[in-house]
């Protein structure tokens, strides 16, 4: 049935969320399947199959690629117990399963996403050296180390326009021509912790992109700064970094030349201050992660008071490809200040959630109805957050501005972290701050009286308006404290905190003046919800009855029910259960 | 010390012997940690694992009593690897050669073998002090209270001299004071061979101007050292003593002997704030005015004169000692007449060029270091700027010899003792500070773990420590703080006194101070 | 050297000078709290805050040093504002109880209340609570006190050498305590209390002793070791009630557990308050001439008898130059021994 010139590979996805959903169990099914045809073995070197790194659409995992000379086909929410099927119909039969293929939305996700940082990620296995190798990786290595000078890289790297992937966006080749111009013995680099979905999926291009940064600024040491929650990150970087410097692409005289570097893991416990350079530095430090003031600034005095250059992975990460493939090529794509593309991870109430990368420049309007497929159940969309807890949201009438920093700051953005939250007509935005800041003021690391308690009070006063206890003048105080914060505070955690206040009370102030008078537009907000039963729905089922935990509920059967708004929790049970309709609330 | 507590914060290399800086000198020690922060390299020999150790770029763990050939083993790798500074040698010091001689025998092998300091160790040593010109000793009783305390004195002064490291800034050679007026003390000259200033009493020239300044004749007799008092006391040559502010019968060492000594006078006056052990076998006791009740001056370690003031009454009937002084001298026929510790100061300057400049009004806010000459003098930060005083100093060779009492198989311990940072020498004073008292008022002796493994002993548990004078009952702290065969008791406790243990007719051959560091005793459970 | 204009005023000073410290030299105030001469800058409180010409928010001017041709300005609407702002949040949470707390009258924070007129706090909210847990006889601590300024944390790591507390926590909950909240590992030197600006560390000797009124402040010399630190009695009613050291002192205001803490000895109502004389074993008190005629009378008897040579005279290391001179030459002069030494070598 099939000729022995065949050639066969399969792709797991073994990405974080591919193993939760199973990946490992499904790549052993694919195994014991082959090896019991006994495909294996007649296929011979033409077969392979291994686990690769996440491809951005977790909700979907596992996915599969099942490749068969060059034809790919891509099976969605594959189970264990599926595998059978797909070798026996696809692999053996030639006709592949189509109803657990992937369908358009799959393909949609992907239409208007150009990757980089991401390319490899989901097709070469992490876990292999070779892997990487052969889809080109240590090929800028080595281009950097027989023909570039460091100079070389730095003017390569500030022409193709590469700025932080994080925070603001400082430009990654001033930096290091900063550092380099430095004079010291001793000069450090440190990859900061950003998504784990690079180190999982492709760890060699960070590896690569801190040598190369390394050699550019004439560092002999770096840093990665890895958050311990993630074991198989943490896992990947470490075998990765063997791998490495078995290969000489790493440790001492890397291929050969006079020059050394090494790279260190340093396991952090999720302390999101340390995204903050200095707070990053005083961690590694062995202190605690509190931030510092700048000036000194790091490329002078940073770690041990010797210049550092701190780079996230992301932008690490563009490294290689840029110098592959040249500043002009990466600089060919996004806007006039901002090149090159972004990862970004859209969650909320988007259709499709996931990692994605897109050109800098992108509409906002081509993230949310192209790649994420619209909003769930076609909602009214409300308001897109972006740029983690830091950032600031951007409402329906600004979806059509370009995606980059320039853009985003002007409205009150940032691209920060990448995060992109989808809010629908069911959120209230006063609780979405309240969120956020909650978040924030739990991280704030101490040190300074504006984070840590101007936050605090912040969260209390949103705390009070949620609950309709907010008085007037409070929106104004709000106002008045977040920019006092922003203003005051030490480090980037302080001076971006009140973001989402002030740009929620910029936009939604309506919203604000609506709890303010009691009332929550959302109806989120549990303290400021009456619930009641409207007689002329109700067929007095006792559903409701019920199912409320506070027996505030009362009604002969059959007849129209009743909620004592005494007893009354807010918790919204009978709302759920009621099959009619016939609960209200506002 | 001949150069300032300031200095220090400029020293790349502190060598610190012989002195548990972090708890008997804690503000020295602050000092010493502001120059590790600015790169400066520590070291630290001491038998014990000092809290300065962890600020230590080298722990030198020695045996006690074996500094000379510590010190000279470090001068033997300098001389070998010609760390030395010929230039100065030539210039001011006299002897080298006759001194080089003595070291010869000090290969880091040999003193590796006498300490029990890896010889890498020594010689890391040696490459840190020989190397740095702007280096500095410490050192305090764990140089001193030894039998061959003279010796070891010497030996760092060699080493000093070895590498020029004295007579400029951020050098120098430390002797860190244990008590608050000890410089002034001896300044003033309450020792038994000079006059005020170190003048010595045997030069006639000396004498006269004494006798022609205070209008008596004075005794040409070499008076008794206070180690020396005790014994004379129980041979019947001494018949009388007037101690004031001394409390011997806990400091001194072997405490059945110095009680016996005091109980044989015919006749003790003790003046002191607190009815001390001593004071207690007076037949006068007068009461004293402490610091904080009168006006005076007091030299600190780094030669600086400066003023103590009076901020209360005494209590009772007590009174200040000048008071007591003037009165006794004035019924013993020697009317002395002061109207105020100022002029007591200035006649003291007459008599001392040291002294001549510093005067109360001069040091109002900010101390003066002696030597002060004149009125306009700034004072000296540190000696030697312009050279040696007589002209050019000498190298002393000095020859390791062991101490006293060695361990032995009846008393296979070494008992060294010293302070904490919590008392303070008798006690008389911190033992009354409750806080204090609650926190470190109990005697201990520290033993090592394997030691105390050996003997079945566990943490709190009591001991009695014996030797060959007497035996104390205490509670047994296992620390890695002593070394193996070295147990450590505090002196400041009397219900457990250190100095019951200690001997008494060990005495540095010169200076007669007893060895308080060594002395053999057992451990019985 | 760089040169600075501040407030409009030029002045030259040596690289690396913070602006803090070249205001300083320009005696222009800036309000500070967690700034201290003798520690490394933090830059936590914000209060330092200036406008630097080409900088677009506010720097601290402890943690900025000087560059050429910088142009600072240390107070505008703006600044004051964001001081104020500032303040208010301390106090926020800050207990409300100067009345009864040691410091009053000698805390940076009250004053710094004083002069931006607080009163109304537009920020109040939850206060921080702590129950109080203190093991240690030295050192009082009130949590809720403390603004988390940093300095005792910086003086125990940077001076002290100690490191015995950090900051713990995150957020609203942080709090200086020792790592992992374990025994306080402590020399007791009382440094931290030294230099908090507020309430927040006291030592337990002078609680309630009294605070500013009616206290005498004495500078002398420390009686316990050589090193001979520079203190400052506190003096009330004839007792002293605490001992400070001043920061421009050349110990630079650092002392040790028995320099600080070690001062109760003073008012012991041990201490011997009349003249003594011993008869068949028991001490009577007796008036001062009668026992310097006593004395006087068995010192002449003994030297008639024996000579001079049979007495001996120790002085002590804790006298003053003053009785130490007038101690030899009692026992030269009057006496006419050289039997006299001190306790230098014990």
């Amino acid at each position: 049935m099939f000729e022995s010139k065949i050639n066969l590979e399969i792709k797991v996805c073994m990405g974080t969320g591919g193993i939760a959903a199973g990946g490992t169990e499904v790549l052993a099914a694919f195994d014991s399947a082959l090896k019991e045809r006994d495909i294996q073995a007649k296929l011979q070197m033409g077969c392979s199959m291994h686990k690769v790194g996440c491809r951005g659409l977790c909700a979907k995992d596992v996915l599969v690629d099942v490749i068969i000379n060059n034809s790919k086909s891509t099976y969605q929410y594959i189970k264990p117990e599926m595998v059978q099927r797909i070798v026996d119909e696809h692999i053996v039969g030639g006709n592949p399963v189509a109803d657990w293929l992937v369908a358009d939305d799959y393909h949609n996700f992907y239409k208007k996403q150009v990757k980089v940082v991401l390319s490899d990620c989901g097709n070469i296995d992490p876990e292999n050296i070779d892997s990487y190798i052969s889809a080109g990786g240590y090929k800028a290595t080595e281009k950097v180390f027989k023909s570039m000078s460091p100079e070389d890289v730095i003017t390569e790297i500030k022409k193709s326009g590469l700025r932080g992937r994080g925070g603001a966006g400082f430009p990654t080749g001033v930096k290091w021509e900063a550092c380099r111009g430095v004079q010291s013995e001793q000069k450090y680099i440190i990859c900061n912790f950003m998504d784990r979905a690079v180190i999982e999926g492709n760890p060699h291009a960070v590896i690569e992109g801190m040598v190369i940064g390394a050699y550019a600024i004439g560092a002999s040491k770096g840093y990665v700064y890895i958050r311990a929650e993630y074991p198989l990150a943490v896992e990947r970087l470490k075998l990765a970094i063997k791998a490495a410097k078995e290969r000489k692409f790493l440790g001492n005289n890397i291929l050969d030349s006079s020059f050394s570097f090494d790279i260190k893991i340093k396991l952090g416990a999720g302390a999101f201050v340390c995204g903050e350079e200095t707070a990053l530095i005083a961690f590694i430090e062995g202190q605690r992660g509190m931030s510092r003031a700048k000036p000194p600034f790091p490329v002078y005095q940073g770690l041990w008071g010797k210049p550092t250059v701190i780079n996230n992975m992301e932008t690490l990460a563009n490294i290689p490809y840029i110098i592959n493939k040249g500043a002009d090529w990466y600089s060919s794509y996004g806007t006039e200040k901002s090149k090159g593309t972004k990862v970004f991870a859209l969650t909320g109430k988007v259709k499709n959630t996931g990692l994605i990368e897109v050109p800098m420049g992108i509409t906002l309007r081509e993230i949310i109805y192209d790649i994420g497929g619209g909003i769930q159940g076609d909602k009214a969309l409300k308001a897109v957050q972006i740029g983690g807890p830091s950032g600031g949201c951007i409402t329906p009438d600004m979806l059509d501005i370009n995606v980059d920093y320039e853009s985003l700051a002007k409205v009150g953005s940032i691209v920060g972290s990448g995060g992109m939250i989808v809010l629908d007509e069911d959120d209230c935005m006063v609780n979405v701050a309240k969120y956020f800041l909650s978040f924030t003021q739990a991280e704030s690391c101490g040190k300074c009286v504006p984070c840590r308690i101007g936050t605090k009070r912040l969260l209390e006063m949103l705390d009070r308006i949620t609950k309709g206890k907010g008085k007037e003048g409070d929106i104004e105080l709000l106002e008045k404290l977040s920019s006092d914060v922003k203003a005051a505070s030490l480090c980037g955690l302080g001076q971006t905190a009140p973001n989402p206040v002030l740009s929620t009370i910029k936009y939604f102030r309506e919203e604000y003046e609506a709890h303010l008078q009691g009332k929550c537009p959302a109806k989120v907000c549990r303290d400021l919800l009456t619930y009641y039963i409207i007689e002329e729905l109700c067929k007095g089922c006792g559903a409701c009855l019920r199912a409320c935990p506070a027996g505030a509920i009362t009604g002969e059967k059959k007849k129209p029910h009743h909620i004592n708004r005494q007893l009354c929790i807010k918790c919204g049970a009978c709302f759920d259960v009621c099959k009619f309709k016939a609960v209200g609330r506002e | 010390m001949t150069n300032s507590i300031r200095e220090i914060e400029g020293m790349e290399v502190i060598f610190i012997i012989g002195s548990n800086t972090k708890e008997t000198h804690p503000v020295i020690a602050n000092r010493m940690i502001k120059a590790y922060r600015k790169g400066a390299k520590i070291i630290v020999a001491d038998p014990r694992k000092v809290p300065m150790v962890r600020f230590a770029e080298l722990f030198l763990n020695l045996r006690p009593g074996t500094d000379v050939a510590l010190i000279n083993g470090i001068a033997h790798v300098i001389l070998k690897e010609d760390m030395y500074d010929r230039h100065f040698i030539d210039e001011k010091v006299e002897g080298f050669e006759e001194w080089k001689k003595s070291v010869e025998e000090f290969t880091p092998e040999y003193v590796e073998k006498i300490t029990g300091i890896p010889k890498e160790d020594i010689i890391k040593a040696a490459r840190l002090y020989g190397n740095s010109r702007r280096a500095g000793i410490f050192y305090t009783m764990g140089i001193t209270q030894h039998t061959c305390g003279t010796d070891n004195v010497n030996a760092i002064a060699n080493l000093a001299l070895l590498t020029g490291n004295i007579g400029r800034e951020f050098t120098g050679i430390s002797p860190l004071r244990g008590q608050n007026n000890v410089q002034g003390a001896s300044d003033a000259g309450c020792l038994p061979n000079v006059y005020p200033g170190y003048q010595r009493v045997d030069l006639p020239e000396i004498k006269h101007k004494f006798e022609k300044a205070w209008g008596v004749s004075l005794s040409q007799n070499a008076g008794l050292k206070a180690t020396e008092m005790i014994p004379a006391a129980l041979e019947g040559r001494l018949k009388a003593m007037y101690i004031m502010g001394e409390n011997p019968v806990i400091t001194d060492p072997n405490i059945h002997h110095t009680v016996k000594a005091l109980k044989s006078l015919e006749f003790l006056v003790v003046q002191d704030i607190f009815m001390t052990e001593t004071a207690e076998l007076a037949d006068v006791v007068l009461p004293a005015a402490c610091f904080a009740e009168k006006d005076g001056t007091f030299t600190n370690t780094e030669r600086k004169v400066q003023r103590g003031r009076k901020a209360v009454n005494p209590p009772g009937e007590a009174r200040d000692d000048i008071f007591t002084i003037m009165e006794i001298s004035k019924r013993l026929g020697y009317p002395m007449d002061y109207n105020s510790p100022e002029e007591v100061l200035e006649e003291f300057g007459k008599l001392w060029p040291a002294l001549a400049g510093i005067k109360y009004n001069r040091i109002e806010k900010h101390g003066i270091q002696w030597p002060c000459p004149t009125n306009d003098h700034p004072g000296t930060e540190y000696l030697y700027k312009g050279g040696f005083p007589r002209g050019k100093v000498h190298f002393t060779p000095t020859q390791y010899t062991p101490p006293a009492e060695i361990a032995d198989k009846d008393y296979p311990f070494i008992l060294t003792t010293g302070r904490n940072l919590f008392q303070y020498h008798a006690g008389s004073m911190t033992r009354r500070v409750e806080p204090i008292e609650s926190h470190a008022g109990e005697p201990y002796v520290e033993i090592n773990p394997s030691d105390s493994e050996r003997l079945d002993i566990k943490d709190g548990d009591m001991v009695k420590v014996v030797s060959r004078r007497g035996n104390i009952e205490i509670k047994a702290r296992v620390t890695r703080m002593v070394s193996e065969g070295v147990v450590f008791i505090p002196m400041h406790y009397r219900e457990a006194a250190a100095n019951i243990l200690t001997n008494d007719s060990a005495l540095d051959r010169h200076v007669k101070t007893p060895e308080y560091k060594v002395c053999s005793v057992r451990i019985e459970k | 050297m760089p040169k600075v204009t501040i407030d409009g005023r030029t002045i030259e000073v040596p690289t690396g000078t913070t602006v803090l410290d070249a205001a300083k030299m320009l005696d222009i105030p800036i309000p500070t709290l967690c700034y201290h001469p003798k520690l490394t800058p933090f830059g936590g409180c914000r209060l330092c805050i200036v406008e630097i010409k080409g900088i677009p928010r506010p720097v601290t001017s402890c943690t900025t040093p000087v560059s050429e041709g910088m142009e600072v300005t240390t107070s505008t609407p703006q600044i004051e504002d964001l001081r104020k702002t500032v303040l208010e949040l301390i106090l926020s949470d800050h207990p409300n109880d100067c009345m009864v707390c040691e410091r009053a009258g000698d805390c940076t924070l009250q004053e710094l209340a004083y002069f931006y007129g607080i009163r109304e706090n537009r920020f109040a909210g939850e206060r921080r609570i702590y129950t109080k847990r203190d093991g240690n006889p030295f050192i009082e601590r009130d949590l809720e006190k403390c603004i988390l300024c940093g300095r005792c944390v910086k003086v125990c790591d940077e001076v002290q050498g100690v490191g015995a507390i950090d900051f713990g926590y995150r957020g609203f909950k942080s709090k200086i305590c020792t790592p992992y909240e374990k025994d306080l590992d402590c020399e007791f030197c009382g440094q931290c209390v030294a230099v908090c600006p507020t309430g927040a560390l006291t030592g337990k000797l002078w609680a309630f002793k009294g605070r500013q009124k009616d206290i005498k402040e004495i500078d002398t010399v420390c009686p316990y070791c050589g090193t001979g630190c520079n203190i400052t009695l506190h003096i009330r009613r004839n007792e002293v009630v605490r001992v400070t050291s001043r920061e421009d002192t050349w110990n630079e205001g650092w002392l040790c557990v028995k320099g600080r803490f070690g001062y109760k000895f003073i008012s012991s109502s041990d201490r011997l308050k009349k003249p003594l004389i011993k008869r068949n074993g028991q001490f009577e008190e007796v008036s001062w001439d009668k026992a310097l005629d006593y004395i006087a009378e068995k010192l002449n008897d003994i030297k008639s008898k024996y000579g001079a040579d049979a007495i001996g005279g120790l002085s002590s290391a804790r006298c003053t130059n003053e009785e130490n001179y007038l101690f030899q030459k009692l026992m030269r002069a009057a006496i006419g021994t050289n039997n006299v030494d001190h306790c230098a070598r014990l």
